[in-house]
Protein backbone atom coordinates (compact mmCIF):
# COMPACT_ATOMS: atom_id res chain seq x y z
CA UNK A 1 0.00 0.00 0.00
CA UNK A 2 1.56 3.48 0.98
CA UNK A 3 4.20 2.93 3.09
CA UNK A 4 6.96 4.73 1.12
CA UNK A 5 10.07 6.09 3.08
CA UNK A 6 12.48 8.98 3.58
CA UNK A 7 11.26 11.57 1.01
CA UNK A 8 8.69 10.33 -0.80
CA UNK A 9 6.33 10.45 2.54
CA UNK A 10 7.61 14.29 3.08
CA UNK A 11 6.14 14.69 -0.45
CA UNK A 12 3.21 12.92 -0.17
CA UNK A 13 2.64 14.58 3.35
CA UNK A 14 3.08 18.19 1.87
CA UNK A 15 1.10 17.48 -1.20
CA UNK A 16 -2.15 16.46 0.93
CA UNK A 17 -1.53 19.36 3.57
CA UNK A 18 -1.88 21.13 0.01
CA UNK A 19 -5.03 19.21 -0.94
CA UNK A 20 -6.76 20.35 2.54
CA UNK A 21 -5.86 23.49 2.21
CA UNK A 22 -7.22 23.78 -1.52
CA UNK A 23 -10.38 21.79 -0.73
CA UNK A 24 -11.21 24.04 2.74
CA UNK A 25 -10.59 27.00 -0.05
CA UNK A 26 -12.48 25.30 -2.73
CA UNK A 27 -15.55 24.02 -0.53
CA UNK A 28 -18.37 25.53 -2.21
CA UNK A 29 -21.34 26.94 0.21
CA UNK A 30 -24.29 24.34 0.50
CA UNK A 31 -27.37 26.63 0.01
CA UNK A 32 -29.51 26.96 2.91
CA UNK A 33 -27.37 24.72 5.59
CA UNK A 34 -27.12 25.27 9.09
CA UNK A 35 -26.33 21.95 10.64
CA UNK A 36 -27.43 20.72 13.96
CA UNK A 37 -24.11 21.06 15.59
CA UNK A 38 -24.03 18.53 18.06
CA UNK A 39 -19.96 18.64 18.49
CA UNK A 40 -20.27 17.88 22.22
CA UNK A 41 -18.55 19.22 25.13
CA UNK A 42 -15.06 20.67 23.60
CA UNK A 43 -12.07 19.00 23.06
CA UNK A 44 -14.03 15.68 23.36
CA UNK A 45 -15.16 15.30 20.24
CA UNK A 46 -12.50 14.96 17.02
CA UNK A 47 -13.57 16.88 14.12
CA UNK A 48 -16.51 15.37 11.78
CA UNK A 49 -17.87 13.61 14.66
CA UNK A 50 -20.99 13.96 16.32
CA UNK A 51 -22.30 12.80 19.66
CA UNK A 52 -24.59 9.99 20.40
CA UNK A 53 -26.42 8.23 23.33
CA UNK A 54 -27.28 5.40 21.31
CA UNK A 55 -24.57 2.36 20.69
CA UNK A 56 -24.93 1.58 16.80
CA UNK A 57 -23.50 -2.03 15.58
CA UNK A 58 -21.27 -2.06 12.52
CA UNK A 59 -19.90 -5.18 11.08
CA UNK A 60 -19.59 -7.25 7.97
CA UNK A 61 -20.84 -10.81 9.01
CA UNK A 62 -23.14 -12.74 11.18
CA UNK A 63 -22.77 -12.00 14.68
CA UNK A 64 -20.46 -15.00 15.54
CA UNK A 65 -21.53 -17.38 19.26
CA UNK A 66 -18.09 -19.12 20.72
CA UNK A 67 -18.94 -20.72 23.84
CA UNK A 68 -16.97 -19.40 26.71
CA UNK A 69 -15.47 -23.68 27.12
CA UNK A 70 -14.45 -23.50 23.55
CA UNK A 71 -13.06 -19.64 23.93
CA UNK A 72 -9.40 -18.97 24.08
CA UNK A 73 -7.30 -15.77 23.99
CA UNK A 74 -3.77 -16.01 22.40
CA UNK A 75 -0.63 -13.70 21.44
CA UNK A 76 1.45 -15.62 18.70
CA UNK A 77 5.25 -14.70 18.36
CA UNK A 78 7.41 -15.69 16.03
CA UNK A 79 8.96 -18.00 18.30
CA UNK A 80 5.97 -19.39 19.42
CA UNK A 81 2.73 -18.95 21.35
CA UNK A 82 0.85 -18.14 24.77
CA UNK A 83 -2.97 -19.45 25.38
CA UNK A 84 -5.57 -18.57 27.86
CA UNK A 85 -8.99 -19.99 28.39
CA UNK A 86 -11.62 -17.95 29.48
CA UNK A 87 -11.61 -18.96 33.09
CA UNK A 88 -7.63 -18.28 33.17
CA UNK A 89 -8.21 -14.69 30.98
CA UNK A 90 -10.83 -13.95 33.68
CA UNK A 91 -8.40 -14.48 36.58
CA UNK A 92 -6.36 -11.96 35.46
CA UNK A 93 -6.25 -8.52 36.88
CA UNK A 94 -8.94 -5.91 35.43
CA UNK A 95 -9.48 -2.75 35.07
CA UNK A 96 -12.29 -0.32 34.97
CA UNK A 97 -11.85 2.03 31.79
CA UNK A 98 -13.82 4.83 31.85
CA UNK A 99 -13.71 6.01 27.86
CA UNK A 100 -14.54 8.55 24.65
CA UNK A 101 -15.32 5.89 21.48
CA UNK A 102 -15.17 7.22 18.13
CA UNK A 103 -16.87 5.93 14.76
CA UNK A 104 -15.07 6.37 11.55
CA UNK A 105 -18.87 6.35 10.26
CA UNK A 106 -18.98 9.49 12.49
CA UNK A 107 -20.93 9.29 16.00
CA UNK A 108 -19.05 9.50 18.68
CA UNK A 109 -20.06 8.22 22.32
CA UNK A 110 -19.01 9.44 25.36
CA UNK A 111 -18.01 8.49 29.01
CA UNK A 112 -18.42 4.72 27.96
CA UNK A 113 -17.99 2.15 31.00
CA UNK A 114 -16.04 -0.60 30.51
CA UNK A 115 -13.81 -3.62 32.00
CA UNK A 116 -10.91 -5.38 30.46
CA UNK A 117 -8.10 -6.63 31.24
CA UNK A 118 -4.48 -4.05 29.82
CA UNK A 119 -2.92 -5.52 26.82
CA UNK A 120 0.06 -4.81 29.16
CA UNK A 121 -0.83 -7.68 31.26
CA UNK A 122 -1.34 -10.12 28.63
CA UNK A 123 1.91 -8.72 26.60
CA UNK A 124 4.18 -9.24 29.90
CA UNK A 125 3.71 -13.10 30.03
CA UNK A 126 5.71 -13.53 26.07
CA UNK A 127 8.52 -12.38 25.14
CA UNK A 128 9.07 -10.08 22.26
CA UNK A 129 10.29 -7.31 19.85
CA UNK A 130 7.44 -7.18 17.34
CA UNK A 131 6.64 -3.49 16.08
CA UNK A 132 2.63 -4.44 15.29
CA UNK A 133 0.20 -6.43 15.72
CA UNK A 134 -2.42 -8.36 14.09
CA UNK A 135 -5.63 -8.73 16.09
CA UNK A 136 -7.72 -11.63 15.30
CA UNK A 137 -11.05 -12.77 15.50
CA UNK A 138 -13.92 -15.28 15.45
CA UNK A 139 -15.60 -14.92 11.93
CA UNK A 140 -12.34 -13.68 10.39
CA UNK A 141 -11.79 -10.21 11.08
CA UNK A 142 -8.81 -8.52 11.37
CA UNK A 143 -7.33 -5.64 11.96
CA UNK A 144 -3.21 -4.06 12.74
CA UNK A 145 -2.21 -2.10 15.12
CA UNK A 146 1.15 -0.75 16.28
CA UNK A 147 2.52 -2.23 19.40
CA UNK A 148 3.26 0.91 20.99
CA UNK A 149 -0.89 1.64 20.67
CA UNK A 150 -1.55 -1.01 22.65
CA UNK A 151 0.98 -0.80 25.46
CA UNK A 152 1.27 2.00 28.41
CA UNK A 153 -2.23 1.70 29.48
CA UNK A 154 -3.92 2.57 26.65
CA UNK A 155 -5.97 -0.51 25.26
CA UNK A 156 -7.64 -3.88 26.53
CA UNK A 157 -9.62 -6.81 26.23
CA UNK A 158 -12.72 -6.10 27.40
CA UNK A 159 -15.12 -8.27 28.80
CA UNK A 160 -17.75 -6.00 30.38
CA UNK A 161 -19.93 -2.95 28.74
CA UNK A 162 -21.46 -0.88 31.18
CA UNK A 163 -21.67 -3.11 34.30
CA UNK A 164 -22.63 -6.22 32.20
CA UNK A 165 -21.47 -8.40 30.50
CA UNK A 166 -20.96 -7.86 26.87
CA UNK A 167 -23.48 -8.87 24.50
CA UNK A 168 -22.70 -10.49 21.27
CA UNK A 169 -23.67 -8.03 18.81
CA UNK A 170 -20.89 -5.64 20.37
CA UNK A 171 -18.01 -7.91 20.14
CA UNK A 172 -18.70 -10.49 23.47
CA UNK A 173 -17.54 -12.38 25.26
CA UNK A 174 -14.30 -10.32 24.99
CA UNK A 175 -13.35 -7.30 22.45
CA UNK A 176 -10.41 -5.03 21.98
CA UNK A 177 -10.94 -1.67 23.41
CA UNK A 178 -8.23 0.85 22.18
CA UNK A 179 -10.27 3.80 22.66
CA UNK A 180 -8.04 6.37 21.16
CA UNK A 181 -7.94 5.15 17.65
CA UNK A 182 -11.10 5.06 15.42
CA UNK A 183 -13.34 1.80 16.80
CA UNK A 184 -13.14 -0.53 14.09
CA UNK A 185 -9.73 -0.74 15.41
CA UNK A 186 -11.26 -2.36 18.73
CA UNK A 187 -11.47 -5.66 17.18
CA UNK A 188 -14.89 -7.49 17.96
CA UNK A 189 -14.89 -11.37 19.32
CA UNK A 190 -10.78 -11.20 19.61
CA UNK A 191 -9.48 -14.28 19.94
CA UNK A 192 -5.53 -13.17 19.58
CA UNK A 193 -2.98 -11.28 18.38
CA UNK A 194 -0.30 -11.66 15.92
CA UNK A 195 2.97 -10.04 16.59
CA UNK A 196 4.78 -8.66 13.80
CA UNK A 197 8.26 -7.31 12.68
CA UNK A 198 6.08 -4.89 9.45
CA UNK A 199 2.87 -3.68 9.66
CA UNK A 200 0.29 -5.53 7.29
CA UNK A 201 -3.15 -4.01 6.64
CA UNK A 202 -6.29 -5.96 8.68
CA UNK A 203 -9.61 -6.60 7.06
CA UNK A 204 -10.64 -2.82 6.74
CA UNK A 205 -7.34 -1.58 5.70
CA UNK A 206 -7.45 -3.98 2.71
CA UNK A 207 -10.45 -2.25 1.97
CA UNK A 208 -8.79 0.79 1.58
CA UNK A 209 -9.38 2.24 5.32
CA UNK A 210 -6.70 4.17 6.96
CA UNK A 211 -3.60 1.89 8.46
CA UNK A 212 -3.95 3.66 11.63
CA UNK A 213 -6.73 5.40 12.38
CA UNK A 214 -6.26 8.31 14.56
CA UNK A 215 -9.69 10.18 15.02
CA UNK A 216 -8.10 13.60 16.06
CA UNK A 217 -6.21 13.51 12.16
CA UNK A 218 -9.53 12.09 10.57
CA UNK A 219 -7.62 9.45 9.03
CA UNK A 220 -10.39 7.91 8.13
CA UNK A 221 -9.54 6.08 4.87
CA UNK A 222 -5.62 5.08 3.28
CA UNK A 223 -3.53 9.05 2.49
CA UNK A 224 -5.87 10.89 4.85
CA UNK B 1 -10.47 -13.03 -0.50
CA UNK B 2 -8.29 -9.88 -1.50
CA UNK B 3 -9.22 -6.33 -0.60
CA UNK B 4 -9.16 -4.04 -3.21
CA UNK B 5 -7.19 -1.30 -1.67
CA UNK B 6 -7.86 2.55 -2.20
CA UNK B 7 -4.97 3.57 -3.97
CA UNK B 8 -3.80 7.12 -2.67
CA UNK B 9 -5.88 9.82 -1.23
CA UNK B 10 -9.47 9.74 -1.83
CA UNK B 11 -10.25 13.40 -2.83
CA UNK B 12 -12.98 15.69 -2.14
CA UNK B 13 -14.21 16.53 -5.61
CA UNK B 14 -17.42 18.18 -6.85
CA UNK B 15 -20.59 16.98 -8.04
CA UNK B 16 -23.60 18.45 -9.56
CA UNK B 17 -26.81 17.81 -8.85
CA UNK B 18 -28.60 16.40 -11.86
CA UNK B 19 -31.93 15.67 -10.85
CA UNK B 20 -33.90 14.84 -7.46
CA UNK B 21 -36.84 12.12 -7.71
CA UNK B 22 -38.95 11.45 -5.01
CA UNK B 23 -39.02 7.53 -4.12
CA UNK B 24 -41.49 7.61 -1.16
CA UNK B 25 -42.55 10.62 1.17
CA UNK B 26 -39.16 10.14 3.11
CA UNK B 27 -36.81 8.81 0.40
CA UNK B 28 -35.47 10.58 -2.54
CA UNK B 29 -32.93 9.56 -5.28
CA UNK B 30 -30.56 12.51 -6.00
CA UNK B 31 -28.26 11.72 -9.48
CA UNK B 32 -25.18 13.46 -9.32
CA UNK B 33 -22.65 14.57 -12.34
CA UNK B 34 -19.30 14.17 -11.18
CA UNK B 35 -16.65 14.43 -14.11
CA UNK B 36 -14.13 13.02 -12.13
CA UNK B 37 -16.08 10.23 -10.30
CA UNK B 38 -13.84 6.59 -10.89
CA UNK B 39 -16.04 3.54 -11.50
CA UNK B 40 -17.50 2.10 -8.45
CA UNK B 41 -18.62 -1.61 -7.76
CA UNK B 42 -22.12 -2.60 -6.68
CA UNK B 43 -22.57 -1.97 -3.29
CA UNK B 44 -19.97 0.65 -2.62
CA UNK B 45 -21.14 3.86 -0.77
CA UNK B 46 -19.42 8.02 -1.16
CA UNK B 47 -18.89 10.58 1.31
CA UNK B 48 -21.48 13.48 1.57
CA UNK B 49 -19.81 16.99 2.70
CA UNK B 50 -22.37 20.06 3.05
CA UNK B 51 -20.80 23.14 4.35
CA UNK B 52 -22.66 26.12 6.12
CA UNK B 53 -21.75 30.05 5.43
CA UNK B 54 -20.23 30.41 8.45
CA UNK B 55 -17.52 27.05 7.36
CA UNK B 56 -19.43 24.67 9.43
CA UNK B 57 -19.19 21.37 8.03
CA UNK B 58 -21.38 17.88 7.98
CA UNK B 59 -20.45 14.69 6.41
CA UNK B 60 -22.00 11.45 6.19
CA UNK B 61 -21.79 8.00 4.07
CA UNK B 62 -24.52 7.07 1.60
CA UNK B 63 -24.99 3.82 -0.07
CA UNK B 64 -24.52 4.13 -4.09
CA UNK B 65 -28.05 3.33 -5.60
CA UNK B 66 -26.80 3.15 -8.93
CA UNK B 67 -24.43 0.76 -10.71
CA UNK B 68 -21.46 0.88 -12.25
CA UNK B 69 -21.08 2.35 -15.71
CA UNK B 70 -24.43 4.38 -14.82
CA UNK B 71 -25.75 7.89 -13.59
CA UNK B 72 -23.67 8.30 -9.49
CA UNK B 73 -26.69 8.18 -7.89
CA UNK B 74 -27.68 7.98 -3.64
CA UNK B 75 -30.96 6.96 -2.38
CA UNK B 76 -31.74 9.24 0.95
CA UNK B 77 -33.95 8.52 3.88
CA UNK B 78 -34.90 11.61 5.64
CA UNK B 79 -34.19 11.25 9.74
CA UNK B 80 -36.11 13.55 11.32
CA UNK B 81 -33.65 14.10 13.96
CA UNK B 82 -30.76 14.00 11.04
CA UNK B 83 -28.62 16.47 10.14
CA UNK B 84 -27.24 16.04 6.89
CA UNK B 85 -30.26 13.53 5.19
CA UNK B 86 -33.28 16.00 5.94
CA UNK B 87 -31.03 19.07 3.76
CA UNK B 88 -30.46 16.05 1.05
CA UNK B 89 -33.92 14.85 1.07
CA UNK B 90 -35.62 18.69 1.60
CA UNK B 91 -33.57 21.04 0.45
CA UNK B 92 -31.16 19.90 -2.14
CA UNK B 93 -31.86 20.82 -6.29
CA UNK B 94 -31.25 20.13 -9.22
CA UNK B 95 -28.66 22.45 -10.08
CA UNK B 96 -26.80 22.52 -6.56
CA UNK B 97 -23.27 22.04 -6.16
CA UNK B 98 -22.28 19.14 -3.62
CA UNK B 99 -19.34 17.59 -2.30
CA UNK B 100 -18.28 14.11 -2.49
CA UNK B 101 -15.29 11.59 -2.10
CA UNK B 102 -15.30 7.44 -2.76
CA UNK B 103 -16.03 5.09 -3.49
CA UNK B 104 -15.81 3.54 0.12
CA UNK B 105 -16.08 -0.04 1.23
CA UNK B 106 -14.98 -3.29 -0.57
CA UNK B 107 -16.63 -6.24 1.19
CA UNK B 108 -20.26 -5.72 0.88
CA UNK B 109 -20.32 -5.82 -3.23
CA UNK B 110 -22.00 -7.63 -6.33
CA UNK B 111 -20.59 -7.97 -9.20
CA UNK B 112 -21.05 -10.99 -11.72
CA UNK B 113 -17.91 -12.57 -11.78
CA UNK B 114 -18.95 -13.12 -7.88
CA UNK B 115 -21.48 -15.54 -8.85
CA UNK B 116 -24.70 -16.46 -7.22
CA UNK B 117 -27.41 -17.86 -6.65
CA UNK B 118 -28.24 -14.27 -5.22
CA UNK B 119 -29.95 -13.82 -1.71
CA UNK B 120 -30.81 -10.39 -0.92
CA UNK B 121 -32.24 -9.32 2.03
CA UNK B 122 -33.52 -5.72 2.75
CA UNK B 123 -34.70 -3.76 5.41
CA UNK B 124 -36.25 -0.24 4.59
CA UNK B 125 -33.68 1.91 3.23
CA UNK B 126 -31.60 -0.78 3.35
CA UNK B 127 -32.37 -1.86 -0.45
CA UNK B 128 -30.17 1.09 -1.98
CA UNK B 129 -27.11 -1.05 -1.89
CA UNK B 130 -28.96 -4.45 -2.90
CA UNK B 131 -30.72 -2.12 -6.12
CA UNK B 132 -27.23 -1.35 -7.33
CA UNK B 133 -26.21 -5.17 -7.39
CA UNK B 134 -29.99 -5.96 -9.04
CA UNK B 135 -29.04 -2.99 -11.72
CA UNK B 136 -25.75 -4.31 -12.10
CA UNK B 137 -27.07 -7.88 -12.58
CA UNK B 138 -29.27 -6.56 -15.28
CA UNK B 139 -26.33 -4.52 -16.80
CA UNK B 140 -24.16 -7.29 -16.85
CA UNK B 141 -26.49 -9.96 -19.04
CA UNK B 142 -25.56 -11.75 -15.56
CA UNK B 143 -27.95 -14.91 -15.38
CA UNK B 144 -27.54 -15.35 -12.02
CA UNK B 145 -30.61 -16.20 -10.17
CA UNK B 146 -31.99 -13.93 -7.64
CA UNK B 147 -34.25 -13.73 -4.96
CA UNK B 148 -34.52 -10.74 -2.82
CA UNK B 149 -36.98 -10.46 0.28
CA UNK B 150 -37.84 -6.67 1.53
CA UNK B 151 -38.87 -5.59 4.92
CA UNK B 152 -40.75 -2.28 4.70
CA UNK B 153 -43.52 -0.65 7.31
CA UNK B 154 -46.31 -0.30 4.36
CA UNK B 155 -46.79 -0.46 1.05
CA UNK B 156 -46.14 3.42 0.95
CA UNK B 157 -42.54 3.07 2.45
CA UNK B 158 -41.40 0.38 -0.21
CA UNK B 159 -38.77 1.93 -2.13
CA UNK B 160 -38.46 1.79 -6.25
CA UNK B 161 -41.41 -0.60 -5.80
CA UNK B 162 -41.90 0.15 -9.72
CA UNK B 163 -38.52 -0.92 -10.46
CA UNK B 164 -38.78 -3.62 -8.41
CA UNK B 165 -41.06 -5.60 -10.16
CA UNK B 166 -39.48 -5.24 -13.01
CA UNK B 167 -36.40 -7.28 -12.47
CA UNK B 168 -35.87 -11.27 -13.56
CA UNK B 169 -36.12 -11.60 -9.97
CA UNK B 170 -38.32 -13.08 -7.39
CA UNK B 171 -39.45 -10.85 -5.07
CA UNK B 172 -41.19 -10.92 -2.16
CA UNK B 173 -42.26 -7.99 0.46
CA UNK B 174 -43.38 -8.06 3.76
CA UNK B 175 -45.02 -5.22 5.30
CA UNK B 176 -44.47 -4.52 9.22
CA UNK B 177 -46.86 -2.05 10.18
CA UNK B 178 -49.57 -1.74 7.72
CA UNK B 179 -50.80 -3.37 4.73
CA UNK B 180 -53.07 -2.22 1.70
CA UNK B 181 -56.66 -3.85 1.56
CA UNK B 182 -56.85 -7.13 0.16
CA UNK B 183 -53.15 -7.75 0.73
CA UNK B 184 -52.00 -11.43 0.86
CA UNK B 185 -48.21 -11.26 1.41
CA UNK B 186 -46.22 -11.80 4.07
CA UNK B 187 -47.31 -8.69 7.47
CA UNK B 188 -44.56 -9.51 9.99
CA UNK B 189 -40.66 -8.60 10.67
CA UNK B 190 -38.73 -11.37 9.27
CA UNK B 191 -38.57 -14.45 10.78
CA UNK B 192 -36.24 -18.02 10.85
CA UNK B 193 -39.99 -19.68 9.59
CA UNK B 194 -40.24 -16.65 6.71
CA UNK B 195 -36.50 -16.89 5.80
CA UNK B 196 -36.94 -21.01 5.17
CA UNK B 197 -39.26 -20.17 3.06
CA UNK B 198 -38.13 -17.47 1.30
CA UNK B 199 -34.39 -18.38 1.18
CA UNK B 200 -32.23 -19.84 -0.90
CA UNK B 201 -31.62 -24.16 0.91
CA UNK B 202 -28.49 -23.68 2.21
CA UNK B 203 -27.74 -26.56 0.09
CA UNK B 204 -27.61 -23.94 -2.83
CA UNK B 205 -24.56 -22.36 -1.63
CA UNK B 206 -25.97 -19.28 -2.06
CA UNK B 207 -24.64 -15.77 -1.51
CA UNK B 208 -26.05 -13.78 0.98
CA UNK B 209 -26.41 -10.05 1.14
CA UNK B 210 -28.11 -8.65 4.11
CA UNK B 211 -29.15 -4.25 4.64
CA UNK B 212 -31.10 -3.01 6.96
CA UNK B 213 -31.32 -1.57 10.91
CA UNK B 214 -29.64 -3.68 13.09
CA UNK B 215 -32.26 -5.49 14.81
CA UNK B 216 -33.03 -6.78 10.95
CA UNK B 217 -29.47 -7.66 10.14
CA UNK B 218 -29.36 -9.37 13.31
CA UNK B 219 -32.26 -11.49 12.55
CA UNK B 220 -31.86 -12.47 9.40
CA UNK B 221 -28.11 -13.05 9.92
CA UNK B 222 -28.40 -15.17 12.63
CA UNK B 223 -31.41 -17.26 11.17
CA UNK B 224 -29.49 -18.00 8.03
CA UNK B 225 -26.70 -19.36 9.64
CA UNK B 226 -29.19 -22.05 11.41
CA UNK B 227 -30.61 -22.31 8.00
CA UNK B 228 -26.88 -23.67 7.41
CA UNK B 229 -25.35 -20.55 5.37
CA UNK B 230 -22.06 -20.46 6.00
CA UNK B 231 -21.32 -17.25 8.13
CA UNK B 232 -18.43 -16.32 5.00
CA UNK B 233 -21.56 -16.19 1.98
CA UNK B 234 -23.31 -14.08 4.39
CA UNK B 235 -22.48 -10.08 4.09
CA UNK B 236 -23.85 -7.62 6.08
CA UNK B 237 -24.22 -3.81 6.29
CA UNK B 238 -26.07 -2.19 9.55
CA UNK B 239 -27.34 1.22 9.42
CA UNK B 240 -27.49 2.91 13.10
CA UNK B 241 -30.53 4.22 15.04
CA UNK B 242 -28.24 7.30 14.75
CA UNK B 243 -27.21 9.33 12.20
CA UNK B 244 -28.08 10.73 9.04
Amino acid sequence: MLRTAGLVTAVVVGLNVYLARYSVRMSPISRGFRGRRREGPAGRVPPGQYVTTDFPVLSAGPTPRTPLDKWTFSIATGGGSKSWTWAEFRALPAETVTADIHCVTRWSKLDTRWQGVSVDVLLDQVEHTAAYVLAFSDGGYTTNLPVADLTGGRAWVAFDFDGKPLAPEHGGPARLLVPHLYFWKSAKWVRGLRLRDTDEPGFWENYGYHMYGDPWREQRYAGD
Amino acid sequence: MAGTAVRGRLNWQLANVGSVTDETARVRTITLDAPDWPEHRAGQHLDVRLTADDGYRAERSYSIASAPGEPLAITVERLDDGEVSPYLADELMAGDELELRGPIGGYFVWSAADGGPLLLMAGGSGIVPLRAMLRERQRSGSTVPARLLYSSRSWDDVIYRAELSGYDATVVHTLTRAQPAGWTGYARRVDERMLAEVAWPASEAALAYVCGPTSFVEAVATGLVRLGYPPERVKTERFGATGG
